[in-house]
């Protein structure tokens, strides 16, 4: 008899999700899906707004990673203007950027996912949260929570606040930064490098440990999508698009990112309000990507860097080919912040980096523009399309997390099918349909996180409706 | 000039005959918050955001219209006036979109200031939100209707200090809407100069130099003392 299980809703995600399980005759899982029931229609509050308000604007969309809207949201309208903006804007943006990935980053694994790596998938749940994590390795924590508050306080001093600063704007960004942020820059990064390679160290000494989750938590041959940057290193701010396959072959290089319509296509699905794009040139199954760190990492040569190349090479050697398992998403966040402390140090660097030519003025030159940036979670698309007068007029985006929306699915089944059996529900297989999911930091709509107090009531229904078991979490 | 004596917040204060109220609390340093006032342009009293209690008057009266006489007393601020005023501003608030957060007056905002500074921190009434549009279609400005909270400063500097008069108001209630010369796209008004003077006035992110991002936009309007008195004559 067919039944049927409802995690609703997911915790230690940003934003608000529900997962269903749709078990066969045999009681093992034949479906699982990932529904995303928010509805946010930012795409529809730009019509009518002049597009230089954009940033501002669509950075609302996310309180993690709003610098990422700010910069495509800018860098659409760089293009709308037509002009190439001052490199000691391109530079500040780039820090600010890599700020965000940063604390994104270090939000994702020391907050969310750390809980369950560290204490286990089947500790008590009351206990399997920062708070719980805490307690048994506080060094971590405190560290955690360092390498967060550095990449927020880098965004404030240099863009004027943590969340939605307004400071990146079409053509630059609005004031060039002043000595003492710069100071207060270099003078964080060798803690917070310290730090970032003493946890990336713990991480890979205990990656025996998760050789299961590894084998399960979506492990599938797929497409992976990235940016990348002069001789294909590892960039999240601007550059041509890069496809990769299971192999590590490139699928597709030096694809214009303006040009994404003609190799992106979106699907609408009927239970969410997540669009699942894939690649137009394979179609929906076979054209189905990965983005994110895992992505950028398979689709890059090197880093540039020195510590993150040497930390990308081992990396590289877990497995031939592209790292396919989602469960090493949370690997290649530790290196992405490896690599963004040691990229912010140099352009903070850079002699020039408190040039005051930081914005260059125009109207708008053009009618259309595409503004693409990495953003922590995977490739964020922004399309604009403006009147004579630069009011927008349509709006298209793609959001990180929508990349993944295929292979996200795609994974639950992969791990449903592994670790749920449908005649008992225990809260530990539960948790890793949570935690693949998890794995890949999905942000769905930026809702605001209440630590621990989200309840978990999970049924287990028969195909008359009959509750079969019913498993129910408590916030903690 | 003859001069009054009056009795404000039960301080004894002096005045020119002909002053009008809010002149007179100003010069003494008595603040009473205003929006739609500004020095250098006429008073209208539409804001209502300076009513104040007159002793004797059955009803409050705006400080900015109301002429001072000899012996009158008045209250500034009492719980029931900071009330008002309070419910004035969420009025403003919910007849149009404010939204502070994507504006790009946002930080440099007189509507937003003086709610911070009189503690309106909700809004009791169904938002209207009605959907209006944004006129970009002059080269260097753009009004956004949805942040016009109808004080006719536009109005009124266009007319008295420029002499231009583009600025207008049609419509009635809560349709009123400020227009360029007979409600035509402002960039095709025959009388704008294009002297920005609505720009700088505007209290709110209404009126707004093109190519600001959110918050970028600062008004100045410390030009417009100076220019009143030179459009008078006077030094």
């Amino acid at each position: 008899m067919a039944r049927r299980i409802e995690i609703d809703p997911v915790t230690r995600i940003e934003g608000h999700a529900r997962i269903t399980l749709e078990l066969g005759d045999t009681g093992r899982v034949e479906r699982a899906r990932f529904h995303v029931d928010q509805f946010r229609a930012f795409e529809k509050l730009a019509v009518g707004r002049p597009f230089h308000e954009m940033p501002g604007i669509m950075a609302r969309t996310c309180g993690i990673c709003p610098v990422s809207h700010l910069i495509a949201g800018a860098k659409a309208g760089d293009a709308l203007l037509a002009v190439e903006i001052p490199a000691a804007a391109v530079r500040l943006r780039r820090i600010l950027h890599l700020a965000q990935i940063l604390q994104s980053h270090a939000l994702s694994f020391f907050y969310l996912s750390a809980p369950d790596l560290l204490l286990g998938m089947d500790a008590d749940p009351a206990q399997r949260n920062v708070v719980g994590l805490y307690a048994a390795a506080p060094e971590l924590v405190r560290g955690g929570i360092a390498l967060r508050a550095f990449g927020q306080e880098i965004i404030a001093r240099l863009a004027g606040k943590r969340i939605h600063p307004a400071w990146v704007v079409p053509g630059g960004v609005s004031s060039p930064m002043r000595a003492e942020a710069r100071d207060f820059v270099l003078a964080g990064i060798p803690t917070a490098l310290d730090t970032a390679l003493r946890t990336l160290d713990d991480f890979k000494r205990q990656l025996e440990s998760h050789q299961e989750e590894i084998r399960s938590f979506a492990n599938f041959p797929s497409l992976f999508l990235a940016t990348v940057g002069e001789h294909g290193a590892l960039e999240h701010y601007d550059g041509p698009l890069r496809l990769v396959d299971a192999t590590g072959e490139i699928v597709a290089d030096g694809l214009d990112p303006a040009a994404y319509r003609e190799y992106i296509a979106e699907q609408d699905e009927p239970d969410s309000y997540m669009k699942s794009p894939y690649y137009r040139p394979r179609g929906p199954s076979a054209g189905m990507y990965r983005v994110g760190p895992l992505a950028r990492l398979n689709a890059a040569d090197r880093c540039g860097t020195e510590r993150a190349d040497r930390e990308l090479a081992e990396f590289r050697a877990l497995q031939r080919g592209a790292q396919l398992s989602s469960f090493h998403y949370h690997y290649a966040r530790l290196v992405e912040i490896v690599y963004a402390l040691e990229q912010i140090d140099a352009l903070a660097r850079h002699p020039e980096a408190l040039d005051p030519r930081v914005r260059a003025q125009a109207g708008p030159n053009r009618v259309e523009g595409v503004g693409v940036a990495e953003a922590p979670r995977g490739t964020l698309i922004h399309h604009y399309r403006i009147d004579a007068n630069g009011i927008v007029t349509w709006a298209n985006l793609i959001i990180a997390t929508g990349h993944n929306g295929l292979a996200m699915n795609e994974g639950l089944l992969q791990v449903a099918k592994h670790f749920v059996d449908g005649d008992r529900l225990r809260e530990g297989m539960l948790n890793r349909v949570e935690a693949v999911i998890r794995a890949f930091d999905p942000c769905l709509s930026c809702a605001t996180h209440e630590l621990g107090r989200m309840p978990l009531d999970v049924r287990l229904v028969d195909a008359r409706g009959n509750v079969v078991d019913v498993l129910r979490r408590d916030g903690a | 000039m003859s001069v009054c004596t009056l009795f404000v917040d039960g301080r004894e204060v002096s005045a020119g005959a002909g002053e009008t109220l809010l002149e007179v609390l100003r010069e003494n340093g008595i603040d009473v918050p205003t929006l739609c006032n500004l020095e250098g342009l006429s008073a209208v009293g539409a804001c209502r955001m300076c009513l104040v209690a007159v002793k004797g008057q059955g009803r409050l009266m705006p400080a900015c219209t109301t002429r001072v006489w000899d012996h009158m007393e008045v209250t500034t601020h009492d719980e029931r006036l900071d009330r008002y005023r309070r419910g004035v501003l969420e009025l403003l608030f919910a007849e149009r979109n404010h939204v502070c957060s994507v504006c790009v007056a946002s930080g440099h905002c007189e509507l937003q200031s003086l709610a911070a500074q009189l503690g309106m921190d909700h809004v009791r009434f169904d938002y209207l939100h009605p959907p209006l549009a944004v006129d970009a279609s002059h080269p260097r400005f753009a009004i956004d209707h949805n942040r016009c909270i109808l004080c006719t400063r536009c109005v009124r500097v266009c007319d008295e200090i420029e002499g231009a008069h583009t600025w207008d108001v049609a419509g009635r209630g809560v349709k009123a809407w400020v227009v360029t010369d007979l409600a035509e796209p402002w960039g095709e008004s025959s009388t704008c100069t294009s002297c920005g003077k609505c720009v700088q006035v505007c209290p709110t992110g209404s009126l707004f130099v093109k190519g600001h991002a959110v918050g970028e936009m600062e008004k100045r309007t410390a030009f417009l003392p100076y220019l009143a008195r030179r459009r008078k004559g006077t030094p």
